[in-house]
């Protein structure tokens, strides 16, 4: 009787055993069906060319689906250290959905105001109204010359982007 | 196996394969109800029935319906609408439908926290019926991206957004809940088959179990009287039907629920032929465009309340923020309903009115989710953020007080 209940207890836990790993390879290939496709990921780069942009006019870029705010900072507009210099011309570089909810803010003269939850951003793109919880977020990006390519990490973009980090 | 008779009819050739009048008596002529309720109770049979049209309508929905966001703006908007002979009707009844079954579940759920019938013996009706409310607003929610316009987009955008408040994982959770870096085509034709499939499924395995949960200890009722069930059945059976404290959900009980159900319809088709509009929002006639932002965005009426306890924080405490505050008031204001068997601290059932401070919490609760969902429609802007915030405490409030009141209630009374 015992022998026969060790038998049937060694079946088992056999069977758990191949169950859990079964189990845990399928929960992983699940898990991995849903992250975005090759297509996706390869798709996420987007050049954007600073010589061709106005002062105090922040202009805005697609990248990722995700439009990219760009101002170049006139001179009395505050500096930060998150501006990104190039010669003697200051940057603000920041995705444009707010890190409340993700509308996208508007520029209304020299801040960016957020028509969904009235959250505002100065013109460094610091949060100083409202419930988003952080300034805009930094996309990565690598500086060429006057053009900057999103979606490419760079030692300035990891400079700037340990700032923001701090400040939030 | 079991031996098996020439059966002399199809109904006993079924019969003896499925036991179909074992079937019938438990779930229909021998399921009793007690006679003290009144049309309050009538809202699951009704709940039952919307589902009903929905997967009807939705199935029909479904046959032009292109999960792309190339192609589905259109498909609804004008394959469904004008070409597909009556897709109309069948688009009026699908989303006035899905509003509406809302209303029929805060009516039910806020008729069970009246009568007290989420206490003792009967917590897992209470808490399926909870359940059944989150897959409800997901499968609302999932349904609602679908047509692919503005407001869809941007309620995925925010809703997907949540996410990113959990710690540490919060930003690649979001990447991967929508497939990509935004909401996207990957995002639509998942959520397509989260609503189509997976959530409906979800709520019929969790309507069965809802409905499992209720025979056991049985319905409540308005005296919230506790009942001998097989001793009233009895009294039923044996033809004592007017001293039995019970009836049969079939054919006698039912005949009430369709006397409500004939209103219902009414009211429902009324909606659907004439203000369907209610439904739809202006802004989703604008297909969805990821660049811009409408001016101001807020949910369908049924998430309202949610949705201002979610934006109502408006102050830093120490280290938190405003907005994590908000993250953690929604996820309270989702899950504490769900607790509430546990925290009623009252030993006894009875309903609202034999509870006097329960009766009064009751209404103060009715009225801030009523300002809740009023100011959730309403742009955050001056006296309303205020509002809106006071709103917002007082919904936590209420139910961190509840156990007390509760208690207190039993001790005036004696039972503690």
């Amino acid at each position: 009787m015992s022998n026969e209940t060790n038998r049937r207890d060694f079946i088992g836990y056999s069977f758990a055993a191949v169950a859990a790993v079964g189990g845990a390879a399928a929960l992983v290939g699940m898990k991995q069906a849903w992250d975005p496709l090759p297509s996706v990921l390869a798709g996420g780069f987007t050049t954007v060319d600073l010589s061709t942009i106005k002062a105090g006019e922040p202009e805005t870029f697609v990248w990722r689906g995700k439009p990219v705010f760009v101002l170049k900072k006139t001179s009395d507009m505050d500096q930060s250290k998150r501006d990104l210099i190039v010669g003697s011309d200051r940057f603000i570089i920041a995705i444009g959905l707010c890190t409340h909810l993700g509308c996208i803010p508007a520029w209304k003269k020299d801040v960016w105001k957020c028509a969904c939850h009235g959250g505002e951003y100065n013109a460094s793109a610091k949060n100083i109204f409202g419930p988003p919880p952080r300034p805009l977020d930094v996309p990565p990006f690598k500086l060429e010359g006057t053009k900057v390519v999103l979606g490419e990490s760079s030692p300035e973009y990891k400079k700037i982007a340990a700032f923001v980090a701090t400040e939030a | 196996m079991a031996k098996f008779e020439k059966a002399n009819s199809v109904g006993e050739w079924l019969d003896q394969r499925l036991n179909l009048t074992a079937f019938n008596k438990v779930m229909m002529t021998e399921y009793w109800i007690p006679k003290d309720i009144n049309f309050l109770w009538a809202m699951g049979v009704l709940l039952a029935t919307t589902f009903g049209i929905l997967i009807i309508s939705g199935i029909f929905l479904m046959m032009y319906y292109k999960p792309d966001i190339h192609l589905a703006f259109d498909s609804v908007n004008y394959t469904i609408m004008q070409e597909v002979k009556f897709g109309w009707l069948f688009r009026h009844m699908h989303a006035v439908a899905a509003s509406v079954v809302f209303l029929i579940i805060y009516i039910h759920m806020f008729t069970g926290i009246y009568y007290g019938s989420y206490k003792q013996g009967r917590e897992m009706i209470w808490i399926s019926g909870m359940l059944l409310f989150m897959t409800f607003s997901a499968a609302g929610f999932s349904g609602y991206m679908l047509p692919w316009g503005q407001m869809s987009y941007w309620a995925a955008m925010v809703i997907t957004n949540l996410f990113g408040g959990i710690p540490f994982i919060g930003d690649a959770l979001v990447v991967w809940i929508r497939g990509d870096f935004n909401v996207a085509d990957a995002t639509l034709t998942r959520f397509f088959m989260l609503h189509v499939f997976l959530l409906p499924v979800v709520i019929m395995g969790i309507i069965a179990l809802h409905f499992y949960t209720l025979r056991v200890p049985h319905v409540n009722n308005q005296d919230s009287e506790e009942l001998d069930f097989d001793a009233e059945a009895e009294k039923y059976l044996s033809g004592n039907k007017k001293e039995s404290k019970v009836i049969p959900f079939w054919p006698v009980f039912i005949s009430k629920d369709l006397a409500v159900m004939g209103i219902f319809f009414i009211f429902y088709f009324y909606l659907v032929f004439f203000h369907y509009d209610f439904a739809m929002d202006p802004v989703n006639f604008d297909p969805a465009d990821n660049m811009v932002t409408p001016t101001h965005i807020y949910p369908e009426w049924y998430f309202l309340w949610s949705y201002e306890v979610l934006r109502g924080s408006i102050f830093n405490v120490g280290s938190l923020k405003a907005g994590d505050i908000g993250l953690m008031a929604f996820g309270f204001a989702n899950v504490i309903f769900l607790l509430l068997p546990f925290l009623d601290r009252d030993p006894k059932i009875l309903p609202a009115h034999k509870r006097p401070k329960f009766f009064i919490w009751f209404w103060i609760l009715m009225i801030d989710l009523i300002a809740l969902t009023a100011l959730g429609k309403l742009p955050p802007q001056g006296i309303f953020t205020y509002l809106g915030f006071v709103a917002m405490v007082s919904f936590i409030l209420l139910f961190l007080s509840l156990p007390l009141i509760t208690k207190s209630d039993a001790k005036k009374r004696g039972d503690v």
